[in-house]
């Protein structure tokens, strides 16, 4: 509603963020500065304790900043709570939802605390239980749904007030598969109605299909922050080919002989043997330079001229994952 | 708008045609749906805070004073104790059990702290509901009286002191209440209410005049320190003047400073757990 009325100005302005908790020795956000554009559904992508939830929960007004500003839909956040509140819908973590109202009820008062007028509210109401594949079961009480339906209402509920910006705080977590697509399919139909959004994710999955820009967070410090595809296309020269070798019977050497071998083809950089319990022989992974299928025959003949033989070949492309590990040396979970 | 549309949140329906909204009505929305909650489960909320006061007035007004074991004119210094117990008691169970289940396993108070009024008022909204449900409570003690000891102490004159003292003694259990449930953590609210309530009710001068335990001085120093017992002494002095009591505008001097500083306590601890 306010994308017209501010003229195209950012969704969400942060800048110099800081938080840090009393009785802790370094800080959760560590001067964190970014935008968020009108419109954008933008990806905060990091592991636990990375200081996603707390850049959210200022956003939110849940925590008072150490130091820095932070801006909702043009106000500051701080400043003016109260008015921030109104701007913005919050999707938690955890259910939150009204356990002694039913579905239809949860999003009725929410839109009165919000000072929606009836009718409005009404309306509302059961245009969003229908969007949202609630519409059958609107008498039900929470604790009756499954938790891709609870995430389901959550979301449902936030939009009742119509926030300029919507925050959904790890909101896959806990899902099936099916539920998680179906909870997918939902942010992209919001981000057509021009709605902007502010995802926090540890799975890059999410964070790639869904944000048109992601920011990457470790340590309350942000590492990167770009569209999925340019953010991968910093790794071009990462492609990788992962086998499984199954050895020799009676091989000797846990595959370094083999690896030697293959670190001499021209056109690779780097070989590493992976830790995986649940393969029978040796997995390995080949950084290559350029394209890694052409790899794949003289790797295979190396393999069978140190007698073992290939059973599976990977090829791999870079993903946000890699982006990751790249940007912070360890893996995402 | 038709159902199946898709409404965003800058979709159909815009919302910048809001009426103008204060904080104020967001408490009172807030307020409405602790009533909505309440009402719809009403006889069940009656027998709740209804069953403890009324087996106190059955035993100790009734069977012990039939029995002999009590004097009759103990019903005078029983009934007004009884009305202060249920209104401070029933304050501080209304607050402090849903605030420690609220902020803790259901988060349900989330969605409140995040809609658009200030934190406080939140608590604040909490004490009041909490109140209403006291003062029902409270309320329910005088047709009980009536039924259970055949007549109860009453001057119409003083009526509205003994209305606002109960007030008084509702606000005061609620506020007692928010400082339970916003300091105590999860896992020791069953032995925090223990540890609280027994001595809270049995020290509250509800079943005994203060002034007659002038022998028994520490129990008076102990007793004295419990804001109940002002409540119970106001609505002594008030509707039964000829038991000893102590001073009525004593009571209300100190009952409304107790408020206040619980007030401010419960606030600090409320705000402390709602942000981080």
């Amino acid at each position: 509603m306010d994308g017209g009325l501010r003229g195209g100005a950012p969704a969400v302005v942060v800048a110099e963020l800081a938080k840090r908790y009393p009785k802790s020795p370094t800080e959760a956000l560590a001067g964190v500065t970014f935008e968020v554009e009108d419109g954008e559904v933008f990806g905060f992508l990091g592991p636990n304790g990375a200081g996603k939830s707390t850049t959210i929960g200022i956003l939110t007004t849940r925590i008072r900043p150490t130091r820095g500003r932070a801006m909702v839909a043009g106000v500051d956040v701080a400043a003016d709570p109260v008015a921030a509140r109104r701007v913005l819908g919050v999707v938690p973590q955890q259910n939150n939802l009204d356990r002694s109202l039913s579905v239809r009820q949860n999003l009725l008062f929410h839109a009165s605390y919000h000072g929606v007028p009836t009718g409005l509210r009404n309306r509302r109401a059961d245009a969003l239980l229908e969007q949202f594949g609630l519409a059958d079961r609107p008498n039900g009480r929470p604790d009756d749904f499954s938790g891709g339906q609870i995430q389901r209402m959550m979301i449902a509920r936030a939009l009742m007030h119509a926030p300029a910006v919507l925050f959904l705080d790890e909101p896959s977590t806990g899902l099936d598969p099916a539920a998680r697509l179906f909870l997918w399919e939902k942010v992209a139909e919001l981000q057509s109605t021009g709605t902007t959004v502010v995802i926090t994710t540890h799975d890059m999955d999410e964070a790639a299909t869904l944000s048109d820009r992601v920011a990457i967070i470790d340590h309350g410090t942000l590492l990167a922050l770009d569209t999925p595809t340019a953010l991968v296309r910093g790794m071009a020269g990462e492609r990788t080919l992962d086998c499984t070798v199954e050895p020799a019977v009676g091989a000797v050497d846990a595959g370094t002989t083999l690896l030697a071998d293959i670190g001499r083809l021209a056109g690779v950089r780097e070989t590493e043997q992976l830790e995986d319990p649940t393969v029978n022989g040796w997995r390995i992974r080949i950084h290559v330079e350029g394209e890694p299928a052409p790899f794949v025959a003289p790797v295979a003949q190396s393999v069978s001229a140190a007698g073992a033989r290939l059973t599976d070949v990977r090829l791999g492309e870079p993903n946000l994952e890699d982006v990751f590990i790249h940007l912070t040396g360890r893996a995402l979970r | 708008m038709t159902t199946g549309e898709r409404v965003g949140a800058a979709g159909p329906g815009a919302l910048d045609r809001l009426p103008a909204w204060g904080p104020w009505r967001t408490g009172l929305a807030i307020l409405r749906r602790d009533l909505f909650v309440t009402l719809r489960e009403f006889p069940i909320f009656l027998a709740q805070v209804t069953l403890q006061p009324l087996f106190l007035l059955f035993v100790f007004g009734k069977v012990l004073t039939e029995l002999g074991y009590a004097r009759p004119d103990y019903q005078l210094v029983l009934f007004p104790g009884l009305v202060a117990l249920a209104a401070v008691l029933t304050g501080l169970q209304s607050t402090a059990l849903p605030l420690v289940i609220e902020f803790s396993y259901s988060n349900e108070i989330e969605d409140r702290l995040l809609a658009p009024l200030p934190i406080g008022a939140v608590a604040v909204e909490k004490v009041v509901f909490a109140a209403m449900r006291a003062f029902v409570a409270a309320a329910v003690m005088f047709p009980l009286g009536v039924w259970i000891l055949g007549s109860i102490p009453w001057t119409a004159s003083t009526f509205p002191a003994v209305l606002a003292m109960t007030v008084l003694g509702c606000l005061l259990g609620a506020a007692m209440g928010l400082i339970l449930g916003t300091y105590v953590p999860p896992n020791r609210i069953n032995v925090t209410f223990a540890l609280v309530l027994t001595p809270l009710i049995f020290t509250g001068s509800s079943q005994y005049p203060w002034p007659s335990l002038s022998h028994l001085r520490w129990f008076q120093v102990v007793s004295a320190c419990n804001p109940m017992t002002y409540v119970s002494e106001g609505l002594r002095g008030l509707m039964s003047p000829s038991i000893p009591h102590i001073p009525t505008w004593v009571c209300f001097v100190v009952a409304v400073a107790s408020l206040v500083v619980l007030m401010i306590v419960g606030m600090i601890g409320f705000i402390r757990r709602a942000l981080g």
